[in-house]
């Protein structure tokens, strides 16, 4: 079981006391008739959803109720850092982390594995 | 003829008691239960009212006769009084500080968990570590039992409180005596 660090609590409960909240720093609009319907659209459905760090809310809801954020390696999912609501997205979370990664978003060419190649697909007797 | 009718309250888990393992559970008896909410600002005037001082610690309480207030969350508490004619809610009546008090008293019923392996028995369906270190005399928690949100409150190294809303009571109880069997 997971051991999250709740920062109201603060000390570590376990997993089945948390609820996750979907991803953070998602700023509602102040005149939300006023938008556009794209503007609403990527508010309202478009996730980042990233493959390494997603920034989350969390609900500590079978403890103290409160709402915080974390930052979540979506991969390893280890927790490396939580904070209050409100509070900016801590800057230098990625700093401490080392350059390459399994986790980071590398592309195929850099990762010196060959890209497959993709099978042919033969039209031969087809209607 | 007019026949007298007497009415009775039940509690949910009368006549519930049992005693397995040396862990004994046995229903709480009815207390008043407030749910209080408040601001920073409001603690020191309802403190006053209640006549006890609310913890601001996480996972703390705070007992003054018969009266206990647990720290559930940064702003809100459980107080539950046990005394007989103990009316919480009317003491806080007074105060004119924004704050929310609401009468709970029986929405919860609370189980009474002792013996030498009472940590044990609520480890069977509680996650948190229940360790004298962790938990010690006086912690209390708002976690989960099985499959209910249950409020722990440890009030002797082998003694628990385990409150749990009313309709849940059986299956806490169950839950509970199941788990002694296995200990």
């Amino acid at each position: 079981m997971l051991l999250i660090h709740c920062p109201y609590c603060q000390e570590e409960r376990p997993e089945l006391e948390f609820r996750n909240g979907g991803e953070a720093h998602i700023a509602r609009s102040r005149d939300i008739a006023a938008e556009s319907d794209e503007a609403f659209e990527a508010f309202f459905f478009i996730r980042t959803n990233p493959k390494g760090l997603v920034y989350e809310r969390w609900r500590h809801i079978h403890g103290c109720g409160r709402f915080f954020n974390a930052v979540r390696d979506s991969v390893t999912d280890k927790f490396l850092r939580v904070y209050k609501a409100g509070e900016p997205k801590p800057a230098d979370v990625m700093k401490n982390l080392p350059e390459h990664s399994a986790w980071e978003n590398i592309p195929p060419a850099d990762q010196n594995v060959e890209t497959p190649a993709r099978d042919r697909v033969s039209t031969d007797g087809e209607a | 003829m007019v026949e007298a009718i007497t009415v009775k309250r039940r509690g949910a888990l009368d006549h519930r008691l049992e005693t397995i393992n040396g862990v004994s559970l046995q229903p709480a008896k009815p207390a008043r239960r407030v749910s209080l909410r408040a601001e920073p600002d409001g603690l020191a005037p309802l403190s006053k009212a209640l006549g006890l001082d609310l913890p601001t610690k996480p996972k703390t309480s705070a007992l003054a006769d018969g009266r206990s207030a647990l720290w559930l969350g940064p702003d809100e508490w459980l107080v539950i009084d046990e005394s007989e004619d103990a009316e919480p809610l009317k003491d806080l009546a007074e105060v004119t500080v924004l704050h929310s008090a609401v009468d709970i008293s029986h929405r919860n019923v609370a189980i009474i968990v002792s013996g030498s392996k009472a940590a044990d028995v609520i480890n069977a369906g509680c996650p948190q570590d229940l360790g004298l270190q962790a938990f010690p005399v006086g912690a209390c928690s708002r976690t989960v039992l099985g499959k209910i949100e249950i409020v722990l409150l440890r009030t002797a190294p082998d003694t628990f409180r385990v409150e749990c809303w009313r309709s849940f009571a059986d299956y806490a109880f169950s839950y509970l005596s199941d788990a002694a069997r296995g200990v």
